[in-house]
């Protein structure tokens, strides 16, 4: 991909919001309006809908794991160790806590926080 | 499992009427909006405010930040774009990259029009407006909680519900842009992990059935090995791989091999 970035029109004040509307907006929502006019034929139970919704969940478990392993912004100064164990726990308390989101949201902070608080006070 | 939309009334929800009154379609927003006073909200207002220090940092505007806050509505692609307009992609491939990013609303809105429209009644605009509040967070809340509630108040409250939380997050994102100069790298650092710890537990107690779960499982291992090795088209290749693999294991489970 490097070397072939199309840099048009990229220095006017408009330019960033039409890449905002056209490649954020309608790119995005033009999958919830698809969504709509096909919601009412697809059947819920039909297996066609059993192996969509898979792709649909496995695009989102990528978005996860590419959140965790390849971060952006402050947390990219965190270790890849620290940022698994963070999520492993906090998984881990979600299952065990009845499937509670907070819990397991709660305790990965914790540990995130612990880990990154005890490397600065050691190195 | 836990949250399948066939799942007993919630006793805390207050949303059980039978019909005895008629309720109007205000009253129903206006639940949905009471509704939205809920922790899966502030988790999404606490990624956003963390959103908002990546953005100021990549070098949006307040304005850019803010309106792709409102238009997109969808955190993870908001973050693709975001990226990519850093390093100085194209309309097109960024629009191909946030696409790509986005296909998952698809599949999520068609489960969600079963539940929301009254047939023959309801009109295609208002779900097509009420579509845009699909995201992760109002979605999982939907699916869990609209069963319960009386049919034609379904849509007013998932509207209210949505509107509120966009609203909220919205002006929180605008405020925390303008005080994110003062975040230090840890709180924000904190912030950036709520969004994956967030979505891998709301989206594994949205699953329905051992399929849902079976490709998160292969969502989660193939992200980043089709990360690396065909980066740009990889949520698409992860999402066809990972879920077809995943519905073939889980379907011969179920049925055999027929």
């Amino acid at each position: 991909m490097d070397g072939i970035h199309i840099t048009s029109l990229p220095d006017t004040w408009w330019w960033p919001f039409v890449m905002i509307l056209v490649a954020g907006w309608l790119a995005t929502d033009v999958w919830r309006w698809l969504g709509v006019l096909a919601g009412g034929r697809l059947r819920e139970d039909s297996e066609v809908f059993v192996w969509v919704r898979c792709v649909a969940t496995a695009l989102v478990a990528g978005v996860i794991s590419k959140l965790i392993l390849f971060p952006q912004g402050a947390l990219a100064e965190t270790s890849l160790a620290l940022r698994l164990l963070a999520a492993s726990c906090g998984f881990a308390a979600f299952l065990t806590f009845k499937q509670r989101v907070i819990v397991g949201v709660l305790t990965g902070e914790v540990v995130l926080l612990a880990g990154w608080v005890l490397h600065d006070v050691a190195f | 499992m836990s949250a399948s939309a066939g799942e007993p009334p919630d006793p805390s929800s207050s949303e059980k009427d039978t019909g005895a009154a008629p309720v109007s379609e205000r009253t129903w927003m206006l639940r949905g909006a009471r509704a939205a006073v809920s922790i899966p909200a502030l988790i999404l207002t606490a990624a956003f405010v963390g959103y908002a220090g990546l953005a100021r940092e990549t070098g949006l505007s307040l304005a850019e930040t803010l309106v792709m806050t409102g238009f997109v509505w969808a955190l993870p692609s908001i973050v693709v774009l975001t990226g990519g307009m850093a390093t100085g992609m194209g309309l097109v491939p960024a629009a191909i990259a946030v696409a790509l990013a986005s296909v998952r609303l698809m599949p999520m809105t068609m489960a969600l029009m079963p539940l929301v429209k009254v047939p023959g009644k309801t009109p295609t605009w208002k779900l097509l407006l009420a579509s845009h509040f699909v995201a992760v967070t109002a979605w999982v809340y939907a699916m869990k909680n609209l069963p319960d509630m009386q049919r034609d108040g379904r849509l007013p409250f998932f509207i209210g519900f949505g509107g509120s939380v966009t609203i909220f997050v919205f002006t929180m994102t605008g405020i925390s842009y303008m005080l994110v100069d003062h975040m230090p790298p840890i709180v924000a650092g904190a912030l950036f992990l709520l969004t994956p710890i967030y979505f891998l537990c709301s989206l594994w107690g949205a699953a329905r059935m051992n399929a849902d779960k079976a490709a998160m499982i292969a969502g989660l291992a193939l992200g980043p090995v089709f990360f690396v090795y065909v980066p740009g088209l990889d949520l698409l290749w992860t999402g066809l791989v990972g879920g077809t693999l995943a519905y073939l294991v889980t379907r011969i489970m179920r049925q055999g091999l027929s």
